[in-house]
């Protein structure tokens, strides 16, 4: 079971799978971000993974390509679930929206935007969703200082 | 009340400043600007077991311009701010601020880029209740402090703009 | 790096638009947006025919902050996530750094977290059902609601020391033991409970009046609901068996009989009946746990997890190090990246920590199961009454720690 989800994702791409493995019984699948909304399709369509739980992103700071975006996905069908992982670049991050094809997509990009700054190509309504316009910067990434504070308006002495 | 069978045809003298700080202090209508955790202790203050409405004050108004106590309760962020200056703004004279909670006071245990360090940053306060959140006992403390503060003020006191 | 253009001041004034058609504003503050969230409408009369929603007001830096501080730390923090059942982020963010280490608890400690968890979900119920019939004017029912709400408080009081954030998880344990008369007491609490579950239940739910507001109002389809990412009661009122305490069981939760209410048609009025229907199966769950529940000790042995005794801390060396050390360092998980759902009181509640091998983690993420429900808020209020926003908005059970963290 383990191994036969992982293979079949391996053997399927095997010109876009960089990396799977298998941590406390978590499985991960690592990808070339050009690859994610394929392999994402293929996830739903083929293998039955119909919920997208999370997105979200880590940042590895000094590391490059700096961030990895991170996918959940649940099958309630099969019930197991996977783990689709892409690096992202550095400098000027961006990567394919999986809003095609899960509508949920859609507020979790929003949030990666605004938390790490990873633009997502082609999602209909990119723009901060806890922040608030006019905030510089995006405040979970390793290199924002956790105290920088951007006041709306002026505080009271 | 029974009283008019003692006193008859006759009359009461009082200050001003005792009759009047007498019907604001047992009337507060409170704005409840709830936000986040201590609104579950504020619930359990305001419902049956604990029953805030003994002193006077169960009744909320979400209309700011009919409140006189602004209660905030819980955390304000950055992006909040503009919004309970603006309530805090809407509210006639005279009227007061119970800080409610940790996080209303002085930010508590958040302290990063997306909170603000306690309202009194934002709007001026009458009554800090610490706790996180504060157990009901202490909110109907406040209140009582509150009654006591509003005793002691004089109607010329008060500045209206 | 500057922002992409929004449209949020632009576009939406309090004013007539050139259709005819109105532009409204509700919240942030407002009595029906509990918790703090804003609704931007445009309605066509009485008729909702766009709706966007701004979150963001209680966003508190919770993920950024627990990158600074201990796993241990992180605990009190994650109370304040979902502060409606703060237990069960307890115990799964607890479960989350024991599953990264590789560690079980005792089966005592399983059975006291099932416990606590349960009753924080009908905590939970009782809010959500309660404030949501407030808001439709049936405030006998909130009174009955948050009279039993109290009566579990205390119990969650005595057991861990705090009736809202009661902080009772450690990484590989609990902070101490049920209190020595326990069961006696949640079997009184629940004499309460069920009393005024029943009040409430003949009070509401062939109630003409909440009936129609309820029935057939935020209704969403299985196909969108799935899509949208919805979890718990939401996407079980459609008719979606999805359960994580079923589907992959944590804990103990495969050792008791209990079952997962469905809904047929995604509409208000099941998803009140599905709460109503889980607060019953999680009194059974407690029932069943407390006749099980097995002796011994409640922490896990190791000394690399867990505090020690203060007996030991105070007369050996060894205790005393490693006292000290996890208080200064805290627990160490190896390099590695975990994730671990639990069933929160409004779906899947999952915590995905990233460990760099250091005792503080390099990136927690938590999946709150509302931020899916709100997104697809807008979905379920479009072509509906404005009067309906309440019902659905009460419905979701938007709960603002852990929507904005």
């Amino acid at each position: 079971m383990t191994s036969y989800l992982l293979e079949t994702v391996k053997s399927k791409f095997p010109q876009h799978v960089l990396e799977t493995h298998a941590f406390r019984g978590d499985e991960t699948v690592m990808v070339k971000k050009e690859a994610l909304p394929e392999v994402a399709a293929f996830l739903r369509d083929s293998l039955g993974f119909d919920f997208l739980m999370d997105l979200t992103a880590v940042d590895y700071l000094p590391r490059e390509p700096r961030f990895e975006l991170v996918c959940h996905f649940y099958s309630s069908r099969h019930n197991y679930r996977l783990r689709l992982k892409c690096p992202v670049e550095g400098n000027a991050p961006s990567v394919a929206s999986l809003t095609p094809l899960w509508a949920g997509a859609n507020w979790f990009e929003r949030e990666v935007w605004d938390m790490f700054g990873i633009k997502f190509e082609g999602h209909p309504d990119l723009r901060r969703i806890l922040m608030y316009d006019g905030f510089e910067g995006h405040p979970l990434r390793k290199d924002y200082p956790l105290k920088k504070r951007q006041p709306r308006i002026q505080h009271r002495d | 009340m029974g009283l008019e069978t003692s006193f008859g045809h006759s009359y009461l003298t009082t200050r001003l400043d005792a009759a009047v700080n007498w019907a604001r202090k047992y009337s507060f209508f409170n704005y409840p600007f709830v936000t986040a955790c201590c609104g579950m202790e504020f619930m359990s203050a305001f419902a049956s077991t604990y029953d805030i409405a003994r002193f006077g004050a169960e009744y909320p108004r979400f209309s700011p311009r009919q409140a006189d106590v602004l209660f905030v309760v819980g955390t304000v962020n950055e992006k909040l701010a503009p919004v309970l200056r603006r309530v805090y703004d809407q509210m006639c004279e005279p009227k007061w601020v119970v800080s409610f909670g940790v996080c209303a006071t002085s930010g508590g245990f958040y302290d990063n880029y997306a909170t603000v360090q306690g309202i009194d940053k934002i709007i001026p306060v009458d009554i800090y209740i610490p706790g996180c959140p504060p157990r009901p006992e202490a909110v109907l403390d406040a209140l009582v402090k509150l009654q006591q503060k509003v005793d002691r003020e004089s109607v010329l006191d008060r500045k209206y703009k | 790096m500057t922002n992409p253009p929004t449209d949020q001041q632009k576009n939406w004034t309090l004013e007539k638009l050139e259709d005819g058609r109105m532009a409204l504003n509700m919240g942030p503050s407002h009595p029906a947006m509990h918790g703090i969230v804003r609704i931007l409408l445009t309605v066509d009369g009485e008729r909702v025919s766009d709706a966007d929603i701004e979150i963001g007001y209680l966003h508190r830096g919770f993920e950024k902050t627990c990158e600074t501080v201990t796993y241990n730390q992180c605990i009190p923090y994650t109370d304040r996530l979902n502060y409606v059942s703060p237990f069960i982020n307890n115990a799964g963010f607890a479960l989350a750094v024991e599953k990264l280490m590789g560690i079980e608890t005792p089966a005592r400690c399983q059975y006291i977290r099932v416990i606590m968890s349960e009753i924080s979900r009908i905590t939970d119920h009782l809010t959500c059902i309660g404030a949501n019939a407030m808001e439709l004017s049936a405030f006998t029912v909130y009174f009955y609601l948050i009279n039993a709400r109290e009566a579990l408080y205390r119990l969650g009081d005595s057991a861990a020391g705090g009736r809202v954030t009661p902080a009772y998880a450690r990484v590989g344990g609990l902070t101490r033991d049920l209190p020595p008369d326990f069961k006696r007491d949640t079997a009184e609490a629940f004499k309460i409970l069920k009393k005024n579950l029943d009040d409430a239940d003949k009070l509401l739910t062939r109630n003409r009046i909440f009936y129609d507001r309820l029935r057939g109002t935020g209704h969403i389809s299985k196909e969108d609901a799935v899509a949208l990412s919805f979890t718990g009661p939401a996407l079980r009122s459609t008719g979606v068996p999805y359960d994580v305490r079923k589907a992959s069981p944590y804990l103990v939760y495969d050792r008791f009989d209990f079952e997962v209410p469905v809904g047929s048609e995604g509409d208000n009025y099941d998803r009140y009946l599905v709460r109503m229907e889980e607060i019953r199966q999680s009194v059974r769950i407690v029932e069943q746990a407390l006749a099980q529940l097995p002796d011994g000790p409640v922490n896990h042995p190791g000394y690399d997890v867990i505090l020690p005794p203060k007996a030991e801390v105070y007369g050996g060396i060894e205790a005393l190090m490693a006292h000290f050390k996890l208080t200064f360092e805290g627990v160490k998980p190896p390099k590695g990246e975990i994730y671990q759902a639990v069933e929160g009181g409004n779906g899947e509640l999952g915590f995905y920590i990233v460990s760099d091998g250091t005792g503080n983690p390099w990136r927690l993420r938590v999946r709150p199961p509302c931020f899916s429900l709100t997104g697809g808020l807008a979905n379920m209020i479009k072509g509906g009454y404005l009067a309906d926003i309440v019902a659905t908005f009460g419905q979701i059970n938007m709960i603002g720690g852990e929507l904005e963290r």
